[in-house]
């Protein structure tokens, strides 16, 4: 027994158990790296796929610019790039995006933003906590129902009111969408409001202000770098809202600034092409791209002004 | 006096006409949502039957069906979804628990939220340039499903974030002070208790991405599939197999908008039955998202 326990077998065996667990150490520490490493290549996909978007808009519209100066995509008012006599001016898709993208911030901003006062500064809590997420599923709708909705029943029923009225307008597209960004302007407003602190509400009240100066003088003011996120998102919704305006507005290029006309925009341009069989290369194929490269900066350009506020939002208090 | 009375009387009708105004337009807001459930049913529901759910579409108004939109949305969701979540909970754990601060992932973190706000049918165009003619994949479910994870890996992605960051630092630093590795607190703690956050928040990101149409159209999903994919499952070893990827496919929303572009009232009638559909598909989805997190809620006390 005490022989075996001069030996320096037990030694050796306690010294290979220790360099194991060492050696576990070292290989756990370095599969933590490997998987961090692993992890880091998943969220940069995400840069993968604004690089996969910019590039593609890029790489396929670039042979369209080479063959139509860029002076005449933004200046000619005729677009029918696959007519015979073609014309590749871009306004009359961008005026239709204008047009329906202000019909629907006519009804979702200023609907959008009672809704949200209503909530935030009026609505007894139980409720606020049910009209909130009904209002949400407005925009869960499927945008396909939407087009249904817009073409089959809003159009009629503005027909009542105006038997002048095409089958397809502007106007009606314009209503539905805006009914379906209510949900993004007046819950992001609402949450700007509900964080502006209770001290400004009651300073007003102390004043002898009610409920709707202290609302519009005080808490809108306070919250409006969020109001304007909101209405920035409800924005660039509208510019790239696609299914409403192609079955409800009409896919005819039209250079007008009246609602009350059909007309196409550059999302429903590109559905009506792809519909189609045009072959890869073509002109036609081109355009789309062209186009989405057109919807892709004004988005971008909206998103970047929403970014900005929101930071300004974020700070302010 | 009485002026102040006045006043204050004056100060307080003023106050009740905004409080309607108020009522007034959250009404507007329900009403027409509302309405669109409405007219759906009344166009719809009579047309809805065994008949409609398993037959293909066809030139006859009534015997067309929606059997292979339902099983390509289904399908369309498996691909979207096995792509997008570990895509997705990946690169959210790496931004929350990995990432220190530097300028990849500020970079990083400001193309997360501009992507969120690309509209979808430019996802569509992308797909189109880069997977079906530069990688020649097809028109496939593949590619479909590709598209929509891309559309919706925004969406995962914070959802995650956000389920982490709700985890008190306390159960983070306790595992470290076992002698956990990073990887052993995500994998053991982390991940499972936000487990319900992110279920939610990838299944109100699938409720939409099922009602998608544009991106799909773009790609050249087809109207008229009068055929349904292999099937995932078979009876010989090894039981599953992957040939469905590849098929061609046909939604729900392209489907009804290929119905309703139809100038015939019979197949607006078919378009508002798909539409019924395809609500009832999203709605029992935002459903099971808000059954979740109301769980959750119960359960959950730090």
């Amino acid at each position: 027994m005490a022989s075996r326990v001069t030996e320096p077998a037990p030694r050796e065996e306690i010294r290979p158990a220790a360099s194991t667990l060492m050696l576990g150490r070292g290989k756990r520490y370095l599969k933590d790296r490997l998987i961090g490493s692993l992890l880091f290549l998943a969220a940069l996909s995400s840069v993968g796929v604004t690089t996969g978007i910019v590039a593609i808009l890029v790489f396929e519209s670039a042979p369209f610019f080479g063959h139509v100066s860029l002076w005449e995509f933004l200046t000619d008012t005729i677009w029918t790039p696959l007519f015979a006599d073609p014309h590749y001016g871009i306004l009359p898709l961008v005026s239709g995006t204008l047009v329906t993208t202000g019909v629907a911030l006519a009804v979702a901003l200023p609907v959008g933003t009672m809704i949200a006062i209503y909530l935030s500064e009026y609505a007894p809590f139980a409720l606020r906590e049910i009209i909130k997420p009904v209002l949400e599923l407005l925009s869960a709708v499927p945008t396909v129902v939407y087009g249904y909705f817009a073409l089959l029943f809003v159009t009629p029923l503005l027909q009542r009111l105006f038997p002048e009225l095409p089958t397809f307008s502007m106007l009606s597209a314009g209503i539905v969408m805006g009914v379906m960004i209510i949900p993004y302007v007046s819950s992001l407003s609402e949450d700007a409001m509900r964080a502006v602190p209770m001290l400004l509400r009651e300073g007003a009240y102390a004043l002898g202000a009610n409920k709707m100066i202290t609302s519009i003088r005080v808490v809108y003011p306070a919250a409006l770098s969020g109001i304007g996120a909101a209405y920035i998102l409800g924005i660039s919704r509208a510019i790239g809202e696609t299914m409403i305006v192609a079955i409800a507005a009409g896919m005819q290029p039209n250079f007008t600034l009246n609602p009350a006309q059909p007309a196409a925009t550059i999302t429903a341009y590109i559905v009506q092409v792809s519909m189609g069989d045009l072959p890869h290369g073509s002109i036609g194929y081109q355009s789309i791209f062209a186009a989405g490269l057109t919807l892709f900066l004004m988005t971008l350009g909206f998103n970047i002004l929403g970014h900005m506020l929101r930071k300004r939002f974020r700070e302010a208090y | 006096m009485t002026d102040t009375s006045r006043l204050i009387a004056r100060r307080r009708r003023q106050d009740l006409v905004f409080n309607v105004a108020g009522v007034v337009c959250t009404l507007l807001g329900i009403i027409t949502l509302g309405a669109l459930l409405v007219d759906l049913l009344w166009a719809g529901l009579t047309r809805i039957n065994w008949q409609f759910l398993t037959s293909f579409p066809s030139r006859n108004a009534a015997n067309a069906g929606v059997l292979s939109a339902w099983v390509g949305s289904l399908l369309l969701m498996l691909v979207t979804v096995s792509l997008a979540v570990p895509l997705g909970v990946a690169a959210g754990v790496y931004l929350e628990e990995y990432a220190r601060k530097h300028w990849i992932t500020t970079i990083i973190e400001i193309n997360i939220a501009n992507l969120a706000g690309v509209p979808s049918i430019i996802y569509g165009l992308m797909a189109l340039g880069l997977l079906v003619y530069q990688f020649h994949l097809g028109q496939t479910l593949l590619v479909g499903g590709i598209t929509l994870a891309l559309l919706i890996l925004p969406v995962v992605i914070v959802a995650t974030r956000e389920a982490l960051r709700a985890i008190p630092i306390g159960i983070r630093e306790a595992a470290y002070a076992l002698g956990a590795t990073r990887w052993q607190v995500i994998k053991d703690h982390l991940l499972p208790y936000s487990a319900g956050g992110i279920a939610t928040g990838t299944i109100i990101a699938m409720s939409r991405a099922i009602g998608e149409t544009a991106p799909l159209v773009t790609i050249g999903a087809l109207t008229f599939i009068a055929f349904l994919p292999p099937s995932p499952v078979q009876a010989e070893f090894p039981f599953v197999n992957l040939r469905w990827l590849n098929s061609p496919f046909s939604v729900l929303p392209i489907q009804m908008f290929n119905w309703v572009s139809r100038p015939t009232p019979d197949f607006h009638r078919n378009a508002a039955a798909a539409g019924l559909v395809l609500i009832l598909m999203t709605l029992s989805l935002n459903a099971a998202a808000i059954a979740i997190r109301y769980r959750l809620r119960r359960r959950i006390k730090w």
